[in-house]
């Protein structure tokens, strides 16, 4: 390391030292890098994007025009996809299944989380230990006796083969979120409840939830984005076509080898992230709570 | 002095607690209610299929045919099936691989978001975007730019006269294997980012400080000050991209298929193809039941690699 190096390097990346660096050193070292990340994570959805509202002739021909950008952008697409194929009907099974779910799971985790947090019964930190445990049960092992066990129990190609099997992905990760969340409310608040006659159901009600719901609002949104996201399971159990989420629909409508096929699988693509990222750009602050409180605890 | 005047109320005596009461007060029965719904779901949908696959991987399950024990016939079959080891080699070098770069890009990133930025919470939550929109959505557009004849990257670098022929990204062995792991350390890097974002701003910054007055060297302070306040949250972060990654489905069942020739069939392909497309349900169950073990080992790895770190910390 060179002398010259060596005065800039007994700086910090804190911001309380920061005005040791020097503004070139900080373009090199933080901006250009930064950039380049940003840039190749956000360039697949510029190319979705780019892709869904360009016009057929332009999607595979590159010599006329630079591929780069269109002059013509057209709703060709987006208008095909909804008109021509079943994907509103998609959407609204993904909306509805989702939905349902994280409904369904965020009623049990609060309930389980309140009586590890406070109920404390006997073996509530073992009980807490095994949620955690189950967290890192991957759906990928469970596929197939899920699949045997949906059969079984009659759920096979309806949405509550999806609506009843997506909580057990959720359950444990709101439930060891709200775990941390029920922990910070002052215990007396419960305690003058309690002498006052309240029983542990009204406490929960009324004193508890209302105090929660920062952490209600980011488990929601984070159990949202993950039945949004799952797979495996949309692809195992459901069997007809108009009963599918998107994800799994898209994969299997637009693969019939036509070259322009590309322009209605950027379109679902794209409409299919919207809804998720519109609602993202609303409640980013919580959901990184819920990603960073999941892994912290 | 009025109070001995007034007749003392007369008070109902004390009700023996009925066993009602004792379900509805008493703190263990009342944990049990509260658990109820949770605990329904976990053992309807995951504990009970999670020992139920271990069960069918000792039958010959086939779709629509309850199976009968066989013993340990399916392992032998799969153990000795050399799709199944280039499986098992293709998932190790692709979570090894993925893991790696993903650790290690997520880190920088974590540090250079760090900095005193300009619109730094825009800047953080943009980078959250590849997490936030659905895998087999982004996927997708990977497809598309992994596209044998019209991939955008194989324009680019042919217009720059760095080629000249496209890339078969998709279709040879080794081509493949890398666009999905650049595929996946795409979508992963964003989470452990951010993650460990929240970590390093738990750092104090009297520490760098101090430091800073010590003469220490950027590297230094990086190795002896960042990175042991952040082993705890690096091991828990790391455990979680390990499990998903190599139990990774979505990616390559869109990208590749398992293709080209097996060149990219992972675990969780390939039991997918065995069990629910080749209708073996037993042999399926294998394949996955076949992962329990590595999963194991990366959790023990990672928790113990955490606990020895504690202690040489002297936090016992």
């Amino acid at each position: 390391m060179s002398a010259a190096e060596t005065r800039a390097d007994i700086t910090d990346n804190r911001e309380g030292m920061s005005y040791l660096d020097t503004l070139p050193r900080r373009v090199v070292t933080v901006y250009i890098p930064l950039f380049l990340i940003v840039f190749v994570l956000l360039f697949p959805f510029y190319w979705m994007g780019l892709t869904a509202i360009k016009p057929k002739e332009e999607l595979v021909d590159f010599e006329r025009a630079n591929p780069f950008w269109t002059w013509a952008p057209t709703l060709e697409h987006i208008k095909d996809l909804i008109f021509k194929t079943e994907y509103p009907r998609w959407l609204w099974n993904t909306m509805f299944i989702s939905v349902v779910s994280t409904v369904l799971a965020l009623i049990a985790s609060v309930f389980a989380a309140y009586a590890i947090v406070r109920i404390r019964y006997k073996g509530a930190s073992t009980v807490g230990g095994l949620i955690f445990l189950s967290y890192l049960v991957p759906p990928s092992i469970l596929f197939i006796p899920l699949s045997t066990v949906v059969y079984q129990y009659g759920l096979f190609d309806t949405p509550f083969a999806l609506i009843l099997t997506y909580p057990t992905i959720l359950i444990p990760f709101s439930t060891w979120l709200l775990m941390g969340y029920f922990k910070t409310i002052p215990f007396e608040l419960e305690e003058c409840a309690l002498i006052d006659g309240a029983s542990r159901f009204q406490i929960l009600m009324k004193i508890v939830l209302p105090l929660a719901v920062p952490g209600l609002i980011s488990a929601g949104i984070f159990c949202l984005t993950l039945c949004w996201n799952e797979f495996i399971y949309a692809l195992t159990f459901i069997n007809t076509h108009a009963n599918k989420t998107v994800p799994v629909a898209i994969v299997t409508a637009f693969t019939d080898g036509d070259q322009y096929r590309w322009g209605s699988l950027m379109a679902g693509a794209l409409v299919g992230s919207l809804p998720l990222v519109i609602l993202y750009s609303f409640f980013v602050e919580y959901y990184v709570s819920a990603m960073t409180g999941a892994v912290k605890e | 002095m009025t109070d001995a005047a007034l007749p003392l109320p007369r008070r109902a005596p004390i009700r023996e607690a009925t066993a009602w009461d004792r379900l509805k007060t008493n703190r263990n029965w009342l944990g049990f209610w509260f658990m109820v719904p949770a605990a329904a779901f976990l053992i309807l949908f995951l504990a009970y299929p999670l020992g139920l696959g271990v069960w069918l991987s000792f039958t010959d399950t086939r779709i629509g045919r309850p199976g009968e024990f066989i013993g340990i016939e399916n392992y032998e079959w799969v153990l000795g099936d050399s799709k199944f080891q280039d499986a098992v080699f293709n998932t190790l070098f692709y979570t090894t691989i993925a893991s790696i770069a993903k650790f290690a890009i997520g880190l920088y990133l974590a540090i250079l978001l760090n900095h005193h930025l300009p619109f730094k919470a825009m800047i953080r939550a943009i980078v959250l975007i590849p997490f936030i929109v659905p895998t087999v959505l982004s996927a997708i557009a990977f497809w598309w730019i992994f596209d044998p004849t019209f991939s955008i990257v194989s324009w680019t670098l042919k217009e720059m006269g760095w080629r000249t022929t496209n890339i078969n990204f998709l279709g040879d062995t080794w081509n493949a294997r890398w666009s999905v792991i650049f595929a996946n350390v795409w979508r992963g890097v964003p989470f452990i980012a951010i993650t460990l974002l929240a970590g390093l701003q738990t750092v104090p910054p009297s520490l760098y400080e101090a430091a800073t007055l010590d003469g220490a060297t950027r590297w230094q302070m990086f190795r002896y000050i960042t990175y042991p306040l952040l082993t705890p949250i690096i091991a828990v972060v790391m455990t979680f991209s390990v499990l998903f990654t190599f139990t990774d489905f979505q990616l390559i069942k869109v990208l590749t298929n398992g293709g080209p020739a097996g060149a990219t069939e992972l675990m969780a392909t390939m039991s997918y193809n065995t069990a629910i497309l080749g209708g073996k349900i037993g042999e399926g169950a294998a394949v996955s039941t076949a992962m329990i073990p590595f999963l194991l080992g990366a959790i023990m790895i990672s928790w113990f690699g955490l606990q020895r770190r504690k202690w040489q910390q002297g936090e016992d």
